[in-house]
């Protein structure tokens, strides 16, 4: 079934994925969720330098109406934490990304990258070891040659399934500032790499090599204004990217103009609202997030409290806008004091762009719904995680007087954020990580 | 226009709290996040915009007060008839000229604002259209630099102002503190460098040829040089000798990022209780009090330590 309306489907909670315990360790912070291609895998990365893979499992024969659970696949250490002895600068090991390559062959690839180091692993499966060894033994130890008296030759033999990770590529020494974006080109070949000031291009085979394609330093760093905040690929268009700003525009640039697209082919801006200015208006229009549509018509951008539909053909404004936590723009002082107005929300298409979604506070997330011009507002919380439980909309009362199930924005938790969300590429299953637990929740089945 | 309910008072706070984010991402885990901080920096450049405003347009009303006083005294003998009539055609002209304009002069705003406390013989409805052309005025007149963009009636788009953050185009590296405890300011008023030396100001005889220095409500460009030279021009700065000022040591010819470092390391080295003590004498002359000279010149100094910073 492919992904359907926002308000039409009841989501139900299926599975979560991390420690109960109310003491969040820092390294099991999620800092990013990714599902491959066919949503078979789904990826996270956390601030202490690790990746856990989870799979998918098929789907049972006898429960048809249950789609499979997801289950630890691998984990492995992605990044370590780093010390730049020359500039005196710690690096973080935190995975800031991770971007999965289409499926080639039997073994999996994926992209992760911290602030300034991006790797290529390949995570593949054993579940065969070959047995009969003419000069080793069993457990490896070699064999004295003079005590071989036959040859045989050796056979592969079955063994408990094994998920190996291993760096196949490590692209290092080309960003100067923190990492924000990776994303891979459709030729399937060449990759970007966006920090603060610069995007890169790289071929997934070379490693001492990039191509700088934007440079936005000033020559005067006095001068400085704006800098990149996210960047991607067109989904299908190899020569076509996008990269967001600082001060909420978007530039589109053709690889085919020049080799270095300083200069953009189109700049996605919208005016700003002359009433709505505040001390905070640089902060709340900066982007947090670009994402292409699938079908590469549209683009979604996030900022502080709204999601921004584009369409490419149309510069001058967004096609649509949605108001994700308006109620908070009374309250930006107190959101500037405790750093939250600084967050960066991501956001995320459901298979067939009919729906977006993204993550608010007090582990709230939003769903729009585009065609239906409906939005709903769900919670991720362990009270609610009982099996195939319904999610219960939940609403939250900007002012004035408070309804019954209603949540007044003064006690909404501002240390639960659900920065991170996911949606799988062909069905209703959606992955959304609160600070240190992923949540899985799935559409109700009939 | 910046929501009026950001008054002054909070400009001061938000002046703080954003010096605060500042120093201590110096030594947060990562190194410096150059878009958190350049976020901040607009929000410091927006509150000092708005908190200088509001002082300038306080002391040009408390000028212009002793003026009309000192006018008021002079023609006593004249007939009242006559006076009323004459300052409610001064009055009528400022506002008119300043009502709706963004471009608005603080002159006229305070001259808007004055014969509105002052003059019964203006109905209710005048007083208080007058009073909200002042306030309107006054918050106008924080977005001077988003103006230079900006044409009335039309819309405004971020990226066409390519202004920076404020700060001083002045060479600082003749003048680099020695001393950690030292912060080497230069005033933009008299062009007069001095020294803020553990919280208290001393005035040093040489003046530095400025290009650009200007009145402080005009535009200042914030220095990344320090972010640069973080990043990729200073290799020898190490977090751990940032006290020791003797240590500091830039090979690179970049004297103006390194001195600019040294200035903002200091600011917050013992400047930050300098300023936190000033913060207070602030808060005195916000109450209305008539600001004593000494008052105005601790003020004056610290927000010129935050222009030079």
């Amino acid at each position: 079934m492919a992904g359907g309306g926002g308000n039409d489907v009841q989501w139900c909670f299926s599975q979560v994925k991390g420690a109960i315990d109310d003491d969040v360790a820092e390294a099991d912070i999620i800092s990013t969720v990714e599902f491959n291609h066919s949503g078979e895998l789904l990826a996270t990365g956390d601030k202490g330098g690790r990746v856990v893979i989870f799979q998918q499992e098929p789907e049972n024969k006898s429960q048809p109406q249950c789609r499979g659970e997801y289950n630890v696949y691998s984990t492995f250490q992605s990044h370590e934490p780093e010390f730049d002895y020359l500039k005196s600068l710690e690096i973080e090991e935190k995975i800031n990304k991770i971007r999965w390559l289409p499926q080639k062959n039997a073994a999996q690839f994926l992209l992760s990258t911290n602030d300034k180091t991006i790797k290529l692993w390949k995570i593949s499966e054993r579940d065969k070891r070959p047995e009969g060894y003419n000069l080793k033994e069993e457990d490896g130890r070699y064999r004295d040659p003079t005590t071989v008296t036959t040859l045989r030759v050796p056979v592969f033999r079955p063994m408990d399934l094994m998920v190996e990770a291993s760096p196949r590529r490590v692209f290092a020494n080309a960003h100067t500032y923190h990492i924000n974006s990776i994303s891979v080109n459709s030729d399937y070949e060449t990759y970007l790499s966006a920090d603060d000031l610069r995007v890169n291009l790289w071929h997934l085979e070379i490693t001492d090599r990039s191509f700088n394609i934007v440079d936005i330093k000033p020559a005067n760093m006095e001068e400085l204004t704006e800098v990149i905040t996210a960047a991607e690929f067109h989904p299908n268009q190899c020569n076509t990217f996008v990269y967001s700003s600082s001060k909420g525009t978007i530039r589109l640039c053709d690889m085919r103009a020049s080799a270095l697209c300083d200069k953009h082919s189109k700049l996605f801006e919208e005016p700003e609202d002359p009433s709505n200015r505040s001390f905070f208006s640089e902060i709340i229009s900066s982007i947090s997030d670009v994402k292409f549509s699938h079908n590469g018509r549209y683009m979604m951008t996030r900022d502080y409290l709204s999601v921004k539909i584009w369409d490419l053909n149309m510069e001058s404004r967004p096609v649509e806008t949605y108001q994700v936590h308006e109620y908070l723009r009374s309250k930006l002082c107190s959101l500037y004091e405790n750093d939250c107005i600084f967050d960066k929300f991501e956001c995320c298409w459901n298979g067939n762009d009919s729906v977006v979604m993204t993550g608010s506070y007090n582990n709230f997330f939003r769903m729009f719904d585009r065609g239906q011009k409906k939005d709903v507002t769900l919670e991720a919380s362990r009270e609610s995680s009982k099996p195939r439980a319904v999610l219960k909309p939940r609403k939250v009362c900007g002012g004035g007087k408070r309804k019954k199930d209603e949540i007044s924005v003064d006690s909404l938790d501002f240390n639960k954020k659900i920065l991170h969300t996911a949606w799988h590429p062909q069905e209703n299953i959606i992955a959304v990580a609160t600070t240190n637990n992923l949540y899985i929740f799935q559409d109700k089945l009939n | 226009m910046i929501n009026t309910m950001e008054c002054a008072m909070d400009a001061q706070n938000l002046i703080s709290i954003s010096l605060r984010k500042i120093h201590n991402s110096r030594t947060q885990r990562g190194g410096i996040k150059l878009h958190k901080n350049l976020l901040v920096s607009y929000v410091l450049r927006n509150a000092k915009q708005l908190y200088m405003n509001e002082k300038y347009a306080e002391i040009y009303r408390m000028q212009q007060y002793e003026e009309v006083m000192t006018v008021c005294n002079e023609i006593q003998e004249l007939n009242p008839l006559d006076l009323a009539e004459d300052i409610v055609e001064a009055s009528g002209d400022c506002c008119s000229h300043g009502a709706g304009s963004p471009l608005i002069m603080e002159p006229a705003s305070v001259c808007c604002a004055l014969p509105a406390s002052n003059h019964p013989a203006h109905t209710p409805h005048q007083q208080q259209q007058l009073q909200a052309t002042a306030a309107c005025s006054a918050a106008g007149l924080a977005l001077q630099s988003e103006e230079v963009c900006k044409e009335t009636n039309s819309a405004f788009f971020r990226s066409c102002c390519a202004e920076a953050y404020p700060v001083t185009d002045c060479d600082f590296s003749s003048l680099s503190a020695v001393h950690c405890n030292k912060t080497t300011v230069l005033d933009l008023d008299t062009h007069v460098v001095t020294t803020v030396e553990s919280g208290y100001l001393h005035q040093d005889c040489c003046a530095v040829q400025c290009q650009g220095a200007q009145a402080p409500a005009k535009k200042r460009k914030f220095d990344f040089g320090c972010y640069a030279a973080e990043s990729e021009d200073v290799p020898d700065f190490t977090p751990c000798k940032r006290a020791r000022f003797e240590d500091f040591y830039c090979p690179h010819s970049e004297q103006l990022d390194t001195s600019n470092i040294s200035n903002l390391i200091s600011i917050f080295g013992s400047g930050f209780t300098g300023l936190v003590s000033r913060q207070a004498d602030s808060e005195l002359s916000l109450n209305g009090q008539f600001c004593s000279k000494q008052t105005l010149a601790s003020l004056g100094a610290w927000t010129r330590a935050i222009v030079a910073f």
